[in-house]
């Protein structure tokens, strides 16, 4: 078997206009997992090891660089670490299909509000809160990661498209900045 | 229009998929009789009013919800998933 050089979707690219940043990071491996029934007992077990535990709806949780992820109803992504030895939890690994943009910045929310039809002002989007919504008509994962950033996570297949997307709302929004009215 | 989905929150209609009346909940048992199912299938009320119907948060959890609105007022009475009603 040749050697397969794993690649990211964009090359771990990044772009800065005005007070938003835009850049494509790196989180390791994605697992979901998704909880059968009866099941949560064991998966707590599981997770234990980790430090983690089941998060609850529209939250994650991170500790020595694992992170769990609310992704929908008896369900979570386990990122940044390989998944551990877990009964009672259907495991897939989702690391191939997804893309993880960053945005950072004063204007993030500014930005992402051109797309997304969720408030993602801090007060109703605290640190420490994920949802999952469009951005603009891509189904997305939204981690509210810091005051002024987020991390979304967006099918690979998509990457370019959302890049592009928040890219121009970028200049839109950069260029609205610079108007004087 | 905005729904509470019980998991995400507030969030915008465009967000979800529209089903159909509540009816679809309750499938006839096997060999129930053919009005039973002509029922099911066909017959809806149509009430200028309080009803229920099923939406699916596609773009959010893709959890199917129970709505219960109000067609006069527009009013959304209330909403709650499917897989966790109580039967």
């Amino acid at each position: 078997m040749p050697e397969l050089i794993a690649k990211s979707a964009l090359e771990g690219r990044s772009v800065t206009l005005g007070n938003v940043t835009l850049a494509e990071v790196a989180v390791g491996p994605i697992t979901s997992l998704a909880v059968f029934p009866a099941g949560g007992k064991a998966v707590a077990k599981g997770l234990k090891v980790l430090g983690l535990a089941m998060p609850e709806p529209g939250t994650f949780a991170e500790k020595k660089g694992a992170r769990i992820v609310w992704t929908g109803r008896e369900q979570a992504f386990l990122m940044g670490v390989d998944a551990p030895p877990l009964e009672g939890a259907a495991l897939t690994d989702q690391t191939d299909g997804w893309a993880v943009l960053s945005v950072s910045g004063a204007g993030m929310a500014d930005v992402l509000a051109r797309w997304v039809p969720v408030d993602l002002r801090l007060a109703a989007f605290p640190v420490g809160r994920v949802m999952r919504t469009q951005l603009n008509h891509m189904n997305v994962v939204i981690l509210r990661i810091g005051d002024h950033a987020v991390e979304i996570m967006v099918f690979r297949s998509m990457a370019r498209t959302a890049w592009h997307e928040i890219e121009t709302a970028m200049h839109m929004v950069a260029a609205r900045a610079g108007v004087k009215i | 229009m905005r729904l509470t989905c019980p998991l995400c929150g507030d969030r915008d209609r465009r967000e979800f998929y529209y089903y159909g009346a509540e009816d679809y909940l309750h499938r006839p048992a096997e060999g129930a009789p053919l009005a039973e199912w002509d029922n099911y299938l066909h017959l809806r009320d149509n009430p200028a009013g309080v009803l229920r119907d099923l939406w699916y948060h596609e773009a959010g959890c893709a959890q199917w919800l129970l709505v219960t609105r109000n067609t006069v007022t527009h009013e959304i009475l209330g909403t709650e998933l499917v897989a966790e009603r109580k039967a």
